[in-house]
């Protein structure tokens, strides 16, 4: 971002007697603007929609198919139905803070864009602390829930506000301890630095360094699910218990937002996956062309991350609920103590093959091999699942 | 923390998580079970009901002989015929021939003692309407002469055929079902 605007001032298409600051500072609010309104919010609509396509075909039925080709505009009338509502405020409720929570976790969700990398050039600020960065901001979300929950004068919502900020604050922990497995290897906090550290095929990818490493990636995942507030781990927003938990009291628009925020932070953990652990947005050398390098790159992180999504929507139709002590066992009786044998593995793994250089090759294609049996036992098991089911049976891949 | 309990529970949640996605997966890759009624259905509802569903009533007027059985069966005087013996041809002539669908109970009891089936039930049942007025079927547009039978067989192939389906319509109406 900063070599473009270098180079629009070096070839004179901006005006040079505006000091360059001003240069940045415009450059940066424009594409923000262009990605929070032309990617981020779109990307969170569209995702709303697909969800409840994918979240429905999985549980046998239709989603949405009437508003649009294939109901692709139930998420825009959704929200033009949120925003024509009335806007309820509980009478006893704290009012500043009520209003104030629904922008606080807005606040802990687009930021994260400034540092998300969709390109090699593509990325608004390319921060030496990028993961740092992101990790601080999501952490702005648990501020909002919690005022959410205490401004609504609602026990229930209370209740879901604090078992939300104990999930997300407990759930830091081994979703930073899994960062750096990945930190350690590329030298460097830099979302870019990450990407370039590692290369276009999966076996250059750190998600398959190591067994240690591969354990980093999944454990990842999870935690980051769980930060999310995403079924399994959706207690202070559990639909058939709490209502819709910290958020209850509200209607409208500023319902949406918290849901828009739900969304649009599952495309973001997509993001961070896909750069820390499975090669961002690396192509192989096709093509010499700037234009059409950079296309292809965003072409590539997109699918990549978007895949990411698809496996949490997933994941959201096929597991059940965990009850709010078996969240906190599973945290930190389970995913802390390995977090940290795989920080130390990592580390381990890095010595030895300093050491001994020829080691890593084997070490790769060892946990790669076992990668891919993995997902072709899991598709030989889907056949079986297909081929007991009943008869009037069809394959309809397409949603 | 028993270790075995420990180690145990990590494999029992991957394995169990596997199974479960794999079945969740296969289901993702089915047609869904879900009828798109009534629009996107393979044919239309009322090709799937059995011949003798009493829908809606209606009147063949080219084979109804005026003979005011089924104005006489109805239990609710749904059924309005105006019918005179024309002096000329010593035919009846139909003038008017109103039923009322709002009234109807669907019993068929004028289906039966028709002599032609000229009046039968249909599959329709689909009769919603902003009026009541519109609900009442008036089947004669113009004075009309009513159908004579012949007492050797009917030449025209039209009515024929419209004789035919009538006939085996009171057959099947008359028939227990198996």
């Amino acid at each position: 971002m900063q070599q473009l605007v270098d180079n629009l001032i070096a070839q004179g298409i901006a005006p040079a007697f505006i000091p360059v600051w001003v240069h940045y500072l415009l450059a940066m609010l424009v594409f923000g603007g262009i990605v929070v309104f032309g990617f981020a919010l779109l990307v969170a609509g569209v995702t709303s929609w697909l969800e409840r396509r994918v979240w429905g075909r999985i549980q046998s039925r239709v989603g949405p198919n009437r508003v649009g080709p294939n109901g692709a505009l139930q998420w825009l009338a959704d929200g033009i139905k949120n925003m024509l509502k009335e806007d309820i405020i509980p009478s006893a409720a704290d009012k500043p803070l009520f209003r104030l929570a629904p922008y606080l976790v807005v606040i802990g969700f687009v930021p994260t864009f400034v540092v998300v990398p969709f390109a090699s050039s593509l990325i608004i600020a390319d921060l030496n602390v990028g993961i740092l960065y992101l990790t601080a901001i999501t952490a702005l979300v648990v501020v909002g829930i919690l005022m959410a929950g205490w401004a609504s004068n609602n026990k229930w919502s209370l209740l879901g506000g604090i078992r939300s900020a104990a999930q997300i604050v407990s759930y830091e922990i081994p979703a930073g301890l899994s960062l750096f497995p990945a930190v350690l290897l590329a030298g460097t906090l830099s979302m870019q630095g990450i990407i370039r550290a590692q290369g276009w095929a999966p076996w250059d990818w750190y998600a398959f360094h190591s067994p240690f490493t591969f354990a980093a990636f999944l454990l990842f995942f999870v935690s980051a699910l769980a930060e999310g507030n995403r079924t399994p781990f959706d207690l202070p927003e559990a639909e058939s218990e709490l209502v819709a938990g910290f958020a209850t009291e509200y209607s409208g628009m500023r319902n949406l937002l918290f849901f828009l925020v739900e969304w649009g932070n599952l495309y973001v953990i997509g993001a961070v996956v896909t750069t820390l652990y499975m090669g961002g947005w690396q192509i192989p050398p096709v093509t010499d062309n700037v234009v059409l390098q950079q296309a292809l790159q965003f072409v590539v992180f997109f699918l990549k991350s978007y895949f990411w999504v698809f496996v949490a929507m997933w994941i959201r139709a096929t597991l059940p609920r965990v009850r709010v002590d078996q969240l906190m066992t599973v945290c930190w009786k389970y995913l802390v103590p390995i977090s940290f044998v795989n920080l130390g593995g990592t580390a381990v793994t890095m010595v030895i093959e300093h050491a001994v250089p020829g080691i890593s090759w084997p070490l790769r294609l060892l946990v790669l091999g076992a990668a891919t049996a993995g997902v072709v036992a899991f598709f030989a098991r889907v056949r079986y699942q297909l081929r007991r089911a009943r008869p009037e049976l069809y394959y309809s891949p397409v949603i | 923390m028993a270790r075995n309990g420990y180690f145990r529970n990590i494999r029992d949640t991957v394995t169990t998580i596997f199974e479960g996605m794999s079945v969740t997966f296969s289901h993702l890759v089915r047609k869904p079970y879900t009828v798109q009624y009534p629009d996107r259905i393979p044919i239309p509802v009322q090709d799937t009901l059995p011949f003798r569903y009493r829908g809606h009533l209606e009147v063949d007027l080219e084979i109804c002989t005026g003979c005011l059985a089924c104005e006489r069966a109805c239990p609710i005087d749904c059924i309005v015929i105006g019918a005179e013996k024309d002096p000329k041809t010593k035919g009846m002539t139909l003038t008017r021939f109103d039923i009322d669908l709002a009234k109807c109970m669907y019993c068929g009891l004028c289906s039966e003692p028709c002599p032609t089936g000229s009046i039968h039930h249909t599959p329709e049942f689909e009769g919603a309407d902003y009026s009541l007025e519109s609900l009442v079927r008036r089947f004669v547009k113009a004075p009309v002469a009513a159908y004579k039978p012949k007492k050797t067989g009917e030449t025209d192939p039209e009515l024929r055929d419209m004789l035919a389906r009538g006939l085996r319509y009171i057959d099947e109406f008359a028939k227990p079902a198996p």
